[in-house]
């Protein structure tokens, strides 16, 4: 069975269909890039999986390890191991990132019915998993977000899904606002959490980032549907060519 | 979409339960009629047994009072209080007073346990000694109590009108702290409490405070000697239990010169129907170099979610910095009643003395708050600080008011105030209203102030990480409240976290 499976989903936004019939297969141990012009659903997509208020499913379905993903609260998905790692992560001033770490994991543990983690086994894991990612301690104990850089903020995000040891990994362009120092970190970070029981949804713009992140397959969204699938050269192919075929495609 | 439908049904969930101390404890009390007049006040002094000059006093605040309007500006509303229609004093049923803490009713005790009045507390109210290690750090005055959690807490409980027991008392005795019921200390130690009782806040002062001095049943009385670091945290439990008595505490706590001294308030009440009128007093005298710190936590009934019931809380709160370099700290959390009308304030007097005020008032449902500090600068180079954390949720109306006054003598005079305030909804409203006086032109007062919205797409990052949109909301308002939640005494900064996530309930969706 698919890990996700996407079947015929119309999606609108304050009364504007934005997806529209979208259909979509991701095998567990799948890496899969969606790649589309601005306006083409991409965001969307991601936020719909999460659960984000707002977004109106008029027809279709998302079946998530076989279980009706759209009928669960935002909180319960992400138990169940959906992660959306945001564009634009939020700030919240006064918690300590260790302290939004600490709540986020034990809260997930206490849905899937687990015992909360010792406080030296929490901190032995959040200490590795930073370490890895070049996280200095210190940014640990400040506000989570506050006056992070935009590296910073996206090196943050990767921190929480190596903890939170999500099942799916939604990146809703996540390269955007890094240059290409971070973009590495952060692609590194990413390509250390493939695993076989682990499928990856990367949303770009931009091929640059599936240089780093090497794509299994490649779809192509237009117009709030999937208009191409291909391997990772298709990625190169748009890069060369641009968007303009797809939006007069579908325009015409 | 199913995530509204889960809202709703959470939202439900809560309604029905949404009060969790709303049980009431019976048991017999022995009650004033119902009604004002002279005859109440003599009735209420006769009951404590005091003296000739402590009846008058109160006439005196009785007959002042009955020429007072009940004041209307600040931005709360309610119906007209029939003053006639209350008990003024109610007393659980005792044989000759408890000697020991055996005697205490157990259903008092129950309620207690109910409270989930934290462990470390219950075990001073039972008397029961610490382990050895802790309990090591009673004795002089010293640096005992630093390392926070060994500290111990001596509790003085009132329940409805009259303290029902005190403990460690003995040991604070030894290094001659007086910590004591009023009525007590107005037979024991009746010098202190006529030198310093209404020296703050006059029986002329405001309606409420006249009110209260001509009725108050009873409260907390402290006076820590010269030089004497208080060994313990000092606690009182309120509770409101009595239906339709109006509870009139009055607690004065004396620092005198180089003393130190904390001490710990915390309220909740049981639920009901009809509101009802709380109107405390407090006073705090420090000397020269003696410092005050005053924590409260207030959790009475807010009323149900239409806005029936709660509780009516109109206390006035004074310290005065009376000898130099003197300092009083107030710090509050206020989740609770259905009208707060408080302004802890200090009265700057002695050169170089200090006064602070930090709060986070939260109210939800159809709760009214209006609530601040006054910050009068008197003396040469006196200093104040006010961080004020406001959140509103449901359909409440939250309101910060803050007085700072620099006088003609206040040389040198410096204060910074920082008022934020959270909205969490749309059907609430946060409002600041700050007062600034310096009349001269060496004081400096810096204004701080902004209010935002707490934002969609910051609870949904929360939730997208696992966190409900309880446990969410919770978790940005603590940070919110970070700074002040800092102040508060490290017994209730973990009791006073889940208060804010309880308080918070049935704030989204």
């Amino acid at each position: 069975m698919a890990l996700l499976e996407i079947k015929n989903l119309h999606v609108s936004v304050d009364g504007k269909q934005i997806l529209n019939g979208l259909d979509l297969v991701v095998e567990n141990g799948q890496v899969a890039a969606i790649m589309g012009p601005n306006g083409s659903g991409k965001s969307t997509l991601a936020h719909v999986l999460a659960g984000k208020a707002d977004y109106e499913v008029t027809q279709g379905q998302v079946l998530f390890d076989g279980e009706d993903l759209l009928a669960l609260a935002p909180d319960e998905r992400a138990a169940k191991g959906v992660f959306l790692a945001f564009q634009y992560p939020l700030e919240i001033p006064g918690v300590a990132t260790m302290t939004f770490l600490r709540t986020a994991l034990n809260a997930q543990r206490k849905k899937r019915g687990q015992e909360e983690l010792s406080a030296p086994d929490f901190n032995r894991r959040v200490f590795d998993a930073a370490g890895k990612l070049g996280i200095e301690r210190d940014m640990l104990r400040r506000g989570v977000n506050v006056g992070f850089s935009g590296g910073e903020k996206k090196r943050n995000e990767v921190l929480q899904m190596a903890l939170l040891e999500p099942r799916l990994c939604v990146l809703d362009e996540t390269d955007s606002g890094l240059d290409i120092d971070a973009l590495k970190v952060v692609s590194e970070g990413v390509n250390r959490l493939r695993a076989p029981n682990r499928a990856f949804v990367v949303i770009t713009h931009y091929q640059r980032l599936l240089d780093h992140i090497v794509p299994d397959v490649v779809h192509v969204l237009s117009r709030g549907r999937i208009a191409r699938t291909g391997g990772k050269e298709l990625a190169h192919e748009l890069e060369a060519q641009g968007y303009a075929q797809y939006q007069e495609a579908v325009a015409s | 979409m199913p995530a509204v439908q889960e809202t709703v049904d959470q939202v439900r969930r809560i309604d029905v339960d949404q009060y969790k101390y709303g049980f009431e404890t019976i048991i017999e009390s022995d009650k004033a009629p119902k009604g004002l007049n002279d005859d109440t006040v003599r009735f209420i002094s006769a009951k404590k047994n005091e003296p000739q000059w402590m009846l008058d006093w109160r006439l005196d605040a009785y007959r002042r009072w009955q020429t007072m309007r009940e004041p209307n500006w600040a931005k709360v509303h309610y119906p007209p209080i029939d003053y006639q229609d209350l008990y003024y004093y109610s007393a659980p049923k005792k044989k000759d007073g408890p000697k020991s803490l055996d005697e205490i009713d157990p259903e008092i005790l129950e309620t207690y346990r109910k409270l989930g009045i934290p462990l470390r507390e219950t075990e001073a109210l039972l008397g029961i000694q610490r382990p050895a290690g802790e309990a090591a750090d009673g004795g002089e005055n010293g640096e005992s109590g630093e390392s926070g959690y060994g500290r111990r807490v001596a509790v003085d409980a009132v329940f409805d009108s009259v303290s029902v027991a005190t403990t460690f008392k003995e040991e604070l005795a030894k290094v001659g702290v007086l910590f004591m019921p009023i009525s007590e200390a107005l037979q024991k130690h009746p010098d202190l409490v006529k030198q310093y009782l209404g020296t703050v806040v006059p029986v002329t002062d405001n309606f409420f405070a006249t009110l209260n001095a001509a009725v108050f049943s009873d409260g907390s009385f402290v006076y820590v000697p010269p030089g004497v670091r208080c060994p313990m945290e000092l606690s009182t439990y309120f509770r409101i239990n009595e239906r339709n008595t109006g509870q009139f505490e009055r607690t004065l706590i004396i620092a005198d010169k180089g003393s130190y001294v904390s001490y710990l308030e915390g309220c909740t009440a049981p639920s009901r129907d009809e509101n009802q009128l709380h109107a405390a007093v407090v006073e705090l005298i420090a000397l020269d170099d003696a410092e005050i710190k005053y924590s409260t936590i207030q959790n009475w009934y807010p009323g149900d979610k239409n806005g029936k019931g709660g509780v009516y809380n109109f206390v006035t709160k004074r310290g005065d910095c009376r000898g130099a370099r003197s300092k009083i700290s107030w710090t509050q959390l206020e989740t609770g009643s259905a009208i707060t009308w408080k302004y802890p304030s200090c009265i700057l007097r002695g050169d170089d003395s200090r006064g602070e005020f930090y709060s986070i008032a939260i109210s939800n449902g159809h709760q009214q708050v209006d609530s601040g500090t006054k910050m009068i600068h008197l003396g040469k180079n006196t200093i104040s600080r006010i961080i004020s954390k406001g959140i509103s949720a449901g359909q409440s109306q939250n309101t910060y008011r803050g007085l700072v006054s620099a006088h003609r003598k206040a040389k040198g005079a410096r204060n910074f105030t920082n008022c934020d305030s959270l909205l969490i909804g749309d059907k609430c409203g946060a409002h600041t209203v700050p007062y600034i006086e310096a009349k001269n032109a060496s004081a400096v007062i810096e204004h701080e102030a902004t209010t935002s919205k707490i934002s969609e797409a910051t609870l949904f990052y929360c939730r997208q990480r696992g966190l409900s949109a309880e446990e969410a909301v919770a978790l940005v308002v603590n940070g919110f409240v970070k700074d002040v939640l800092q102040t508060l005494p490290m017994e209730f900064a973990v009791e006073a976290q889940k208060l804010i996530s309880v308080s918070l309930e049935g704030s989204v969706g």
